[in-house]
């Protein structure tokens, strides 16, 4: 589980954040929402420590992160994975290298025990025969699901994805928030996702906050979403015209 | 932002570089990679330039020599070159070219890693990216270059000669005599702490140039462009330095 207590941010003197708290369950998708430049990014990078909050707590399990000392932090960080907006794997590094980096540098294991878990991960994403490749010689949605498995290598207990369909087709975007959601449930981890996406909000969304211009204005499941009646939120689900037809039938 | 705030930021950034680093096998590992990324891929250039500023000086050396005082041995004019060479062109010329090099690939790689968080990544990972990234890039960079100074020397003196011959500027045996003629080996030495210590500047420049940049690509071509002025001005600014220091 992870508490956000009266999270806020400033840059320059621009407030980003103003007192956000959340409490995301365990084994559930967690899924922060608003539109862009709302905060998002700012409030999901906050949570794992990307950035320094000027006020408030974050606690993982119990363990205040803020409060950590940065060698403690380093360790908790080896129990988060993170899925980045493009990606942001090793262009260097060959797809297996980069699913194997977390276990290069974090663990014991042989070499032999390394590849072994890489191919594992990457199987469990429905990677095959993709191992020798550069990250620039796969798509982007292949992209996206190697980010997950170098997420998932160290077996974490918090799962962060910043707009994990953006660049995506719609096909594929769902399969990748069913990848999230099955990872989710089989591994029973905290996962927050960061999205703009209403397929995936209707699709997976367990767990709800609707943030506008830095501020919580709502919170809920997929199944109340429709039922509020908070203006921000209506005017940001409502603003396809697929969902204004949806909500007229 | 002020002269003083990149100053402070830098030292505070090369402190981070020189902490213990994560995994020293993989540390290791990186220094050798970055040892031919940035050294034996230079030596190419190195030797091009080398040669052909070993024969410029040695004409011009000896056009100035014989047009106003003909008198002087043909000699005078390889010692020239060699000086020159081993003085100033093998340490601070390579290096103003290996900062144009090395520097703007450095500042570009690093710069490019950050537009595309994969130093967030690393950072999330837990592990010092700006000791991960740029101390291998420095320490490889440090180890090679005294190589490629010596290398520069020997090309710069061996394009004299061949310019010399082919022209007839100076005879070989005149220009053989001159490179061993008042030999001071201690110009050698000079030349290599001169050189590691750019080497140091070029890196530990072009890795904070990259570090900090933000934004996307404009700004990482425009990171890439600060590290090779930054690094070049500092060059210039050491050169004297260091000539005042360890010439008596």
């Amino acid at each position: 589980m992870i508490e956000a207590i009266n999270i806020s941010k400033s840059f320059d003197g621009k407030e980003v954040l103003k007192h956000i708290s959340a409490t995301f369950q365990k084994g559930q998708t967690n899924l922060i929402i608003g539109q862009s430049g709302s905060g998002k990014t700012v409030f999901l990078k906050t949570l794992v420590g990307l950035h320094q909050p000027n006020a408030g707590d974050v606690f993982y399990d119990s363990r205040n992160f803020i409060a950590m000392k940065e060698k403690e932090k380093n360790k908790l960080r080896q129990e988060i994975g993170m899925l980045f907006q493009g990606g942001a794997l090793f262009d260097s590094q060959t797809v297996e290298e980069n699913v194997r980096f977390p276990l290069d540098m974090f663990t014991g294991m042989t070499l032999d025990e390394r590849r072994e878990r890489a191919n594992f991960c990457l199987n469990r994403v429905n990677l095959r025969n993709v191992n020798n490749l550069f990250p620039s010689e796969i798509s982007g949605g292949m992209q996206k699901r190697v980010a997950i498995a170098r997420a998932i290598a160290l077996n974490p207990k918090y799962l962060f994805c910043d707009e994990p369909n953006s660049g995506l087709d719609p096909k594929t975007s769902i399969v990748i928030d069913e990848l999230i959601q099955e990872i989710t449930k089989e591994y029973d981890i905290t996962t927050i996702i960061n999205t703009h996406d209403m397929n995936s909000v209707m699709g997976i969304g367990e767990y709800i906050i609707f943030i506008h211009n830095g501020e919580k204005h709502w919170e809920g499941s997929s199944n109340d979403i429709f039922g509020s009646d908070n203006k921000e939120l209506n005017d940001f689900v409502f603003a396809s015209k697929l969902f204004q037809k949806i909500r007229n039938c | 932002m002020g002269i003083l705030f990149h100053f402070g930021r830098y030292a505070l950034f090369i402190r981070s570089v020189f902490s213990k680093p994560d995994k020293y096998k993989i540390f290791f590992r990186r220094i050798v990679d970055e040892m031919v990324q940035l050294g034996i891929s230079s030596i190419g250039i190195v030797t091009i330039i080398s040669f052909f500023i070993g024969a410029v000086v040695t004409l011009q050396t000896a056009y100035n020599l014989y047009s106003h005082m003909p008198i002087i041995p043909g000699y005078v004019v390889s010692l020239v070159t060699r000086d020159s060479v081993l003085l100033e062109f093998a340490s601070t010329l390579i290096c103003l070219i290996l900062a144009g090099k090395v520097g703007s690939h450095v500042a570009s790689e690093i710069g490019t890693m950050r537009v595309t968080e994969q130093i967030d990544a690393l950072d999330l990972m837990g592990i010092n990216s700006a000791n991960y990234l740029v101390l291998p890039k420095v320490l490889g960079l440090m180890i090679m270059v005294p190589f490629l100074s010596i290398l520069s020397m020997a090309v710069g003196i061996f394009g004299g000669w061949i310019s010399g011959a082919v022209t007839g500027a100076v005879l070989s045996a005149d220009y053989i005599q001159g490179i061993v003629y008042a030999f001071v080996p201690f110009f050698i030495v000079h030349s290599i702490v001169k050189s590691v210590v750019f080497a140091f500047i070029i890196t530990s420049i072009a890795g904070y140039c990259g570090y900090y940049t933000s934004g996307g690509s404009l700004e990482v071509g425009r990171s890439s462009t600060q590290a090779v002025v930054q690094s070049s001005i500092w060059i210039l600014v050491f050169d004297l330095i260091l000539t005042k220091l360890l010439l008596p």
